[in-house]
């Protein structure tokens, strides 16, 4: 059994909290367990970045200061947009001495400290290089054979840093989903932008990013697309009223790989939160639980 | 034949250190060395839909086109995808200095009239602060009503269909040690006033001001 501290960051106490209603009985059954830091704030995301970088870098750092609190080795943050946003935090301390200055003052003010060190960690990476393939191979009840899956993993996970796999072609959800028995279909826009919080401030551009992935992934006869952050999964499910009357109906489900996971483990539907998504997924292709 | 559009900048226009202020941020070090490749414009996903493309953003910046560069929508378009700062040969970090100048724009109240982005940014900031949360659909009503709340009518479904789903918290919420958080904005805002001071204090008045 380990246990990682966790950092669920506002979307999935919110909008995207089908991720953490996946995320958790998951990892359970993979011997994980998470430890919520108490009273975490918001990290900041790419808003708060513009509008004053170190501030932003403060905010985040209050909670790197109180992961390092819990005695746990490593921090869980499943949203691509903290996960971004806290290993950032962490380079500028390493980087800028005026910057890394700030933070210790603020956090000194608030009874707080914070080394900077401790790895911040994205649920994939742990799930497929700590836990290991073989581990949930073992796991899986319900092969989900036949079924095309378009990996999405977004842009925050793999940019600017690439902390565990290729900036613009990466593989690590590949091969979980096949370890899942899943058929993945080859995604040329794995990494392209959903368009992030445009989609709600600029329709225009910002639903067109969400509309070209859609289409890809219906192009490349794909029954539904997985996603690792609550943003690109709100922007690829949410909108398709609003697409369909701009450049023509792309109905196609995106849902959470921890949703897949629970699927590939037989637990209940309900329970994983895939009612919350706007499209629906298809019943899956009948295959006998294995014995 | 179609006459192809151009730019025409005037020397005048140039605000000298403009670039050195920039280039003076975290991350933004790189600036000078911009070899106007066009890379990132060719990799950025949004490139199409902006005024001017990253390059010619960077271009200005480092020629001191201030003005041009902080009432240019491409700074607000830019979803932070950072595809271009990672192809940038010169390993310049675009999205950091377009984030930069985003602060710049709001610190002088020069983005364009009820554009949505930078009331975003600004309301993402006070709830995050005043909260320590952030509550997305209370977020984007106040937004809405604060720019653009005609559209917020053609939200409703959006807003209805996300409450069906439990998606859709209705209270605001919050963290418990605030003080803790207040005090430590406190402190930061003395740091960083004496930072300004210190780095800023040379930078020319905006021009134009106003919208
Ligand atoms: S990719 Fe880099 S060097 Fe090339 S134009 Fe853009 S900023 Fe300049
Ligand atoms: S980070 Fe911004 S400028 Fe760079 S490629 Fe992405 S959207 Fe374009």
């Amino acid at each position: 059994m380990t246990t990682y501290s966790y950092f669920p960051g506002c979307s999935l106490k919110g909008s995207g909290r089908a991720y953490e209603e996946s995320l958790l009985p998951v990892l359970r059954a993979l011997d994980v367990e998470l430890e919520e830091l108490d009273d975490w704030n918001c990290c900041g995301a790419t808003a708060y970045m513009a509008v004053d970088e170190v501030r932003a870098c403060v905010i985040a750092s209050r909670n790197l200061a109180l992961a390092e609190k819990l005695s746990h080795k490593e921090l869980l943050a499943p949203c691509n947009a903290c996960y971004l946003v806290l290993n950032k935090t962490q380079h500028y301390m390493k980087e800028s001495p005026s910057v890394q200055g700030a933070i210790q003052k603020a956090l000194k003010a608030g009874g707080l400290t914070c080394k900077g060190t401790q790895p911040v960690r994205h649920p994939l990476d742990v799930i497929v290089n700590t836990i290991g393939l073989d581990a949930i191979r073992k796991r899986v009840r319900r092969p989900l054979t036949g079924l095309k899956v378009a990996p999405y993993y977004g842009c925050q996970i793999v940019r600017p840093y690439a902390t565990f796999d290729d900036q613009y072609n990466p593989t690590t959800m590949d091969r979980l989903l096949e370890a899942l028995g899943c058929t993945v279909v080859p995604f040329p826009l794995k990494t392209r932008c959903c368009g992030g919080s445009l989609t709600g401030t600029l329709p225009e551009p910002g639903l067109h990013c969400s509309y070209l992935i859609l289409k890809e992934a219906l192009r490349r006869q794909a029954d539904v697309i997985a996603t690792v952050c609550p943003l690109c999964q709100f922007n690829l499910d949410s909108y398709h009223d609003k697409i369909a009357g701009k450049w023509g109906a792309v109905r196609i489900p995106t849902v959470y790989m921890t949703q897949l996971m629970g699927l590939a483990f037989n637990m209940n539907e309900r329970e994983l939160g895939l009612y919350r998504g706007f499209i629906p997924m298809k019943p899956l292709p009948a295959s006998k639980p294995a014995e | 034949m179609k006459l192809k559009k151009r730019i025409i900048q005037y020397e005048a226009e140039r605000v000298v250190g403009f670039a050195d202020e920039i280039r003076n941020v975290p991350g933004c070090e790189e600036l000078r060395s911009c070899i106007q490749c066009g890379t990132c414009s060719g990799v950025c996903p949004l490139s199409t839909y902006m005024d001017y493309s990253p390059r010619q953003i960077i271009g200005m910046v480092q020629s001191g086109f201030k003005d041009k560069a902080l009432r240019s929508h491409t700074i607000w378009l830019c979803a932070s995808c950072y595809s271009c700062a990672v192809e940038c040969p010169r390993k310049i970090r675009i999205t950091d200095i377009m984030y930069e100048l985003k602060q710049r724009a709001i610190q002088e109240r020069i983005y364009p009239r009820r554009f949505p982005i930078p009331i975003l940014a600004q309301e993402f900031n006070k709830m995050a602060q005043t909260h320590g949360r952030v509550t997305e659909n209370v977020l984007a009503a106040i937004m809405f009503l604060k720019s653009t709340w005609w559209t917020a009518f053609g939200m409703w479904r959006l807003g209805l269909g996300l409450m069906r789903r439990g998606r859709f918290p209705l209270h605001l919420e919050s963290i418990k040690r605030k003080d803790e958080l207040n005090r430590m904005l406190k402190t930061l805002d003395k740091v960083t006033i004496d930072m300004l001071h210190d780095e800023r204090g040379k930078g020319e008045p905006a021009r134009g001001g106003g919208r």
